[in-house]
């Protein structure tokens, strides 16, 4: 390789990190979205590097639809134990016991729908006046127009036909008072440059990306996992397979893989080889063909 | 694998074009050929193609990301598409190539090493050729590649691409971008895309993705004049970092090594460095485009918007620029209207002294007596700045030479500007 010549990785990296010290610069009271899925996860190892040697000047903040998994749960607090990491946590829980939320019914529901109203509550009761999501423009197609730094007004709504131009590396992160920002530093990262930077860094996540046995159904083609969240279908057989997640979301709409790769070396083989998007097995994604769009719109991460 | 992974270099490039010109097909078909469709993503598309009564899949759908783009069509704004080979990682800012999208073109441009522009072979040169072209020469882009698509229309005719080459070739000459490739493609066929074209066997240069895979970027950013503009300090607070005072901010140009010489700007005081410093350690040296913090021997006072230079290589210390202004608002330019400006990591206000000329993006002629800048509108602007600016002509660096104007009212960015 020549010299004075960063590898995409590395070149990847180095503009996470400017839009991250972005975001310490320019904002008062910022937050960074984490979920502990695996692109949260980076994104918070990113700010650990960009304030390197001082800690990371702003909290996490956890939008808890209480139906995660437990192993997620457990790594999240050790993480935040390990790094000195300060976590707010926003219970979905709390949305729904208060009556802002009403709980999705049938065989089908689920609480990915209403993390908005718990996002955009935490948003405003912690007074942040910006969000840092580990969105990839890769992922799903209305991110791929999102910018770094996405403008939302006082109800947290994003109108996609009227943001910001972004240019170069100048990010405008002006706004009126009650307006915030969501700023998602990895836009330009892909699946595979996520697994591949995990390796690279010997960064730590959840045991649920590896392969395990768990008990599981099949649901319209899709596995999932068998909880206590989720209710079957007469039909709906329960067995025990041999799985891993390539996303890790809601327990209620997180799709699992049938797959033996309990390496990062085989994950990294197994999404090369990979014909699906990892979204591919989120059934939220999948309710029409603009559902990310719209729920975008709305407020969501 | 998994070193090589690490091995690859990245290349940002912009296409710009309108739905006729193939664009789609083309970026369709680069995206197909190299293995970047999803299973998920086509069934998508080919039951949204369906759905529209359309009888081949739509390629255009997989870059039309938005509901209204998907209903009337059309691109509207910048999407990021992205596919690899094993040597190099892509990322194609596709763009509109309408007149009235020129402001997406811009920022689209902004950060490329490379713009493809395409050009109809029933056509040649149109309008819309000499305006993509004009922009990406504006936005200082090193690499154009020009594809005369539509080949099979034209029976591959070699005579008629050489004729519509020489007619680029003697435009090109014009403007500022120095390396100009030409390939002959039908984008809808694959003739020389990512395989080779059997139709063309006249046709002895490379194939597009070969092209795209082995240009040489490495001297794309200026390794020469040092620039660090401050982005942030970092003070840690803690016991064992008691005095550490570290300016962190993307390297801007040049390489800066341990005990280099420096100066500060504005204060313009000396130091020398003491450290760069990483989470993964310090390193010895450090080049554009690396995110670094640096400690310096002497305890100056710094902040963000400060520049870290070389004391014998400093950027013009300036409160009045002239720049290339590329309009983007639906309200007009305010002749000695005021305005937000930021460059690198310094904001300031400005005021708009004078419009010098606008430019007839389709002619490249110089409107002289014309300054009501409309969105879309490309003109030489003088500003008058209110603190002093650290500045390089764009031409020799699009990092420091570089800057937006935003309207104090709204908060839009309403301007993007070169420095002349």
């Amino acid at each position: 390789m020549a010299k004075y010549q960063l590898s995409h990785l590395e070149e990847l990296e180095a503009e996470s990190i400017f839009v991250l010290r972005e975001v310490a610069a320019q904002f008062e009271n910022p937050v960074l979205l984490f979920s502990g899925g695996k692109d949260s996860i980076v994104c918070y190892h990113l700010a650990r590097k960009a304030f390197f040697p001082a800690n990371v000047p702003f909290p996490l903040m956890h939008v808890d639809t209480g139906h995660n998994f437990d192993e997620l749960y457990q790594f999240r607090d050790e993480l935040m134990e390990e790094t000195n990491g300060r976590l707010v946590i926003a219970s979905v829980q709390k949305s729904i016991d208060e009556g802002k939320v009403v709980e999705e019914k049938g065989i089908n529901a689920s609480r990915n729908k209403l993390q908005t109203t718990t996002l955009l509550d935490g948003i405003e009761e912690h007074k942040f006046d910006c969000a840092i999501g580990g969105a990839r423009r890769d992922e799903e197609k209305a991110r791929a127009k999102e910018r770094f730094f996405s403008h939302r007004d006082d109800f947290g709504q994003w109108d996609p036909k009227n943001q910001r131009p972004e240019l170069w590396n100048l990010f405008n992160g002006k706004k009126h008072f009650g307006e915030h920002f969501r700023v998602f530093p990895i836009s330009n990262w892909t699946e595979m440059d996520i697994w591949q930077y995990i390796l690279k860094e010997n960064i730590k996540i959840p045991s649920l990306y590896f392969s395990h046995q768990r008990d599981c159904f099949v649901r319209d083609g899709v596995v999932m996992a068998k909880t206590d969240f989720i209710q079957t279908k007469p039909n709906e057989e329960i067995k025990q397979m041999q799985v891993r997640f390539r996303t890790i979301g809601d327990a209620t709409c997180t799709g699992a893989t049938i797959s033996d790769a309990d390496s990062l070396d085989k994950i990294i083989e197994e999404v090369a080889a990979s014909r699906v998007t990892e979204r591919g097995g989120r059934a939220d994604d999948k309710r029409s063909e603009a559902a990310m769009e719209d729920r975008k719109k709305e407020g969501y991460f | 694998m998994s070193n090589k992974y690490l091995e690859m270099d990245l290349l940002r490039f912009t296409t710009a074009g309108s739905v006729d010109d193939g664009k789609s097909t083309l970026i369709g078909r680069l995206l197909y050929d190299s293995k970047s469709i999803f299973q998920d993503q086509m069934e998508a598309i080919e039951t949204a193609s369906q759905k529209k009564g359309e009888e081949k899949v739509n390629l255009a759908l997989l870059t039309d990301g938005l509901r209204a783009e998907r209903e009337q069509g059309i691109t509207i704004d910048v999407a990021y598409r992205y596919f690899a080979t094993p040597n190099r990682k892509f990322i194609i800012a596709d763009t509109p190539g309408h007149i009235q999208y020129t402001r997406n073109m811009v920022t689209g441009a902004s950060t490329a090493n490379l713009a493809i522009i395409l050009v109809d072979a029933r056509n040649g040169i149109v309008e819309q050729t000499r305006r993509h072209s004009f922009i990406a020469s504006l936005l200082g882009i090193p690499h154009i590649i020009y594809c005369i698509n539509k080949m099979d229309l034209v029976d591959y005719d070699e005579q008629h691409y050489e004729k519509i080459k020489a007619e680029l070739v003697g435009f090109s000459a014009k403007l500022r971008t120095k390396d100009f490739r030409f390939i002959p493609i039908s984008a809808l066929n694959g003739d020389n895309v990512v395989n080779r074209s059997k139709n063309m066997p006249w046709y002895e240069g490379s194939t597009l993705l070969h092209t795209l895979e082995n240009i040489h970027i490495a001297s794309d950013h200026n390794h020469i004049d040092c620039r660090l503009p401050v982005q942030y300090v970092v003070r840690p607070q803690k016991d064992e970092y008691h005095d550490f005072r570290g300016y962190a901010g993307r390297i801007a140009g040049g390489v800066f090594k341990t005990g280099d010489e420096v100066t500060v700007l504005p204060s313009g005081f000396q130091s020398k460095i003491k450290s760069i410093e990483t989470f993964n350690g310090t390193i010895d040296e450090a080049y554009a485009p690396m995110s670094v913090t640096v400690t310096l021997e002497d305890d100056i006072d710094i902040s963000r918007g400060d520049m870290i230079v070389r004391p014998k290589n400093q950027p013009n210390v300036t409160q009045d620029v002239e720049i290339m202004l590329c309009w983007m608002s639906e309200n007009p330019l305010v002749n000695r209207g005021k305005y937000t400006i930021k460059h690198t990591s310094k904001e300031a206000r400005c005021m708009i002294k004078d419009v010098q000329y606008k430019v007839d993006i389709n002619t490249l002629h110089r409107l002289e007596n014309d300054n009501q800048i409309q969105c879309n509108d490309i003109a030489k602007v003088t500003l008058r700045i209110t603190q002093p600016f650290f500045a390089d002509k764009y031409k020799d660096n699009r990092n420091t030479g570089s800057v937006i104007l935003i309207d104090e009212a709204t908060n839009n960015t309403v301007g993007a500007g070169m420095i002349v």
